[in-house]
């Protein structure tokens, strides 16, 4: 066994895309944060890059200190020591649509090469196969937030060629098109799976493959995507979590192991 | 709760039982459930589980939202084989993203024909819910925006954790839309932890979110909202929101459910009774009073 797939057995594919997702998150301020792996994302890059890191939830939280994980965007404890506490309508009239949110994180259950994305369903609208659960504030945040980061595991199933419903748009493909569309965010600008992380090609919009975790192979994530990637021309390998990372990951955010399986 | 279900929810009204994950009245749910009405148009952002548990009841002939799910869990399972298998019949959807839902309920609330947002470009949505219109600004700069027109409920019910009797209703916490969605109704149901005197209102009007004015019922019910919350009074359940996802996945287990907890119970306070004190005990925060404001006295 070699050094680097020694390490990779030693931490889970949830804490490397934590540990990815958090380091891109160095000195923002205002981040709409969504259960599950962004919420311990963005706690973990509060205690390491982004000091100044105000938590948004669009439960109407801003500046939340939660003091433990918050199962749902729609916690107490998210409200505890929180530095202000809104109406929706305020949240999402003068937060999110005037433009105060500099990042955001989606999930989605399908995703194209362009970041378009499907939370809606699988299949046919009329007569589907799986419903999934709309909107939320999916729409509004992908539009209105600076930058989108998503993090989601990816197969065959959710890195699709042609998605089944566009709930919320990415980029368009024609780059002259997105320049014109006078909406503060500039749509996605990274997606980190369980396999590597990705950019976005600035002339076309598409998705870019820009480094592989320690221990995956191109073939590997060829095989669990519904297109041929593009591919940087100089692929990097991500750098696997820090020792301080994973001892925030386990001994603080999620001791419990919930989200990093 | 019997006599406010019985005289202000009437059988095809559309009902929003409001509350964005805090505060959510499961006990008024239930209590629709056991006056066995139908045909309701359900209107929730998050329908939840109190609706999961009123479409698998059979209330509800249709639903109204923006995010149709278990928050924290994942779906909604007698909701999803009504929309994918048409099991046990049919149910009509009509959805938003959550900034539409909210902004309905604002259209309703300050008699407005419609309200302008900057969502749904580029979007599928518009495309499967026709009420979603685009429109361009009279004005100079002529944006491009679309609208969506007014949801005014037949009933809103909104929990609060206390009012006084007239109704004055004070929420610390999430708020959610329930404000909106109140103003915006024809008959408004306030349930609350505690009815307090109106001196208590009076000493902290910014706290306010619902006044008597345009309440017609108030309903004492402790520990009405669970398994959601009751900030200061009691924590999201959130082991029962894991195990609903096996409740609900089979119409069996479910009806066992309804039977159990609703059906042979006369009342939310028999259901306080027999979910027992250790629960109630083991949901209770520590607590975090705010610091008390001066408001001045100006005689």
């Amino acid at each position: 066994m070699s050094e680097t797939s020694e390490a990779y057995e030693a931490y889970s594919p949830s804490e490397m895309m934590i540990a990815a997702s958090a380091r891109q998150l160095g000195g923002v301020r205002n981040c709409f944060v969504g259960v599950g792996l962004p919420n311990i994302v963005c706690n973990l890059a509060q205690r390491t890059v982004a000091p100044d890191l105000q938590l948004v939830y669009e439960s109407g939280v801003f500046g939340a200190r939660p003091e433990r994980l918050p199962l749902s965007i729609g916690d107490p404890t998210l409200v505890t020591g929180a530095i202000a506490v809104t109406s929706m309508f305020e949240l999402f009239a003068y937060y999110l649509q005037a433009g105060l949110i500099d990042v955001a994180f989606l999930g989605a259950a399908q995703i194209d090469r362009f970041g378009n994305i499907n939370t809606t369903v699988i299949g046919d609208y009329a007569k589907p196969k799986v419903r999934l659960p709309g909107s939320g504030g999916a729409w509004e945040i992908a539009i209105h937030a600076r930058q989108i980061l998503v993090i989601m595991r990816q197969g065959q199933r959710s890195f699709v060629d042609q998605l089944h419903f566009r709930t919320s748009p990415g980029h368009s493909g024609d780059p002259a098109h997105d320049a014109s569309r006078g909406w503060w965010g500039s749509g996605p600008t990274s997606v980190v799976t369980d396999l590597g992380t990705y950019a976005f090609d600035e002339a076309s919009g598409e998705m870019t493959l820009v480094t592989l975790h320690p221990g995956v192979t191109l073939d590997r994530v060829r095989e669990n995507m519904g297109w041929d990637p593009k591919v940087s021309s100089d692929l990097g390998e991500t750098l696997p979590p820090t020792d301080e990372e994973l001892r925030l990951i386990r001994e603080e955010l999620d001791p419990e192991g919930i989200s990093t399986k | 709760m019997q006599d406010a279900v019985r005289e202000l929810v009437r059988d095809g009204d559309t009902v929003s039982i409001e509350g964005f994950t805090h505060l959510i009245s499961f006990a008024a749910g239930h209590e629709i459930i056991r006056q066995g009405r139908r045909d309701l148009t359900l209107a929730r952002m998050t329908p939840d589980v109190v609706y999961d548990q009123m479409v698998g009841a059979g209330v509800a002939k249709k639903l109204i939202f923006s995010w149709v799910g278990n928050p924290g869990v994942g779906s909604l399972h007698a909701i999803r084989r009504r929309i994918e298998d048409e099991d046990p019949g049919p149910l009509e959807i009509e959805e938003y993203s959550h900034f539409g839902m909210v902004c309905r309920y604002v259209a309703g609330a300050s008699n407005l024909p419609f309200f302008p947002i900057r969502s749904y470009f580029e979007s599928d949505i518009p495309k499967v819910n026709l009420k979603i219109v685009p429109m361009r600004s009279p004005y100079e700069d002529g944006t491009e925006v679309y609208v969506v027109p007014p949801l005014r409920p037949d009933v809103a019910i909104v929990h609060a954790q206390r009012a006084d009797a007239n109704g004055d209703a004070q929420i610390w916490g999430l708020l959610g839309c329930q404000k909106e969605a109140a103003f915006a109704a024809d008959r408004v149901i306030v349930v609350v932890e505690e009815v307090v005197d109106e001196s208590v209102i009076r000493r902290d009007p910014n706290r306010t979110v619902i006044p008597s004015v345009i309440v017609d019922a108030v309903v004492e019910e402790p520990f009405g909202c669970h398994p959601s919350f009751a900030q200061g009074y009691y924590d999201r359940d959130n082991a029962f929101y894991v195990a609903w996802d096996d409740i609900a996945r089979d119409p069996e287990t479910l009806d066992a459910w309804l039977k159990e907890w609703v059906y042979d119970l006369g009342s939310h306070r028999d259901y306080v009774e027999k979910m027992g004190a250790d629960r109630w005990g083991s949901l209770r925060p520590e607590p975090a009073p705010s610091g008390e404001v001066d408001y001045g006295r100006y005689a």
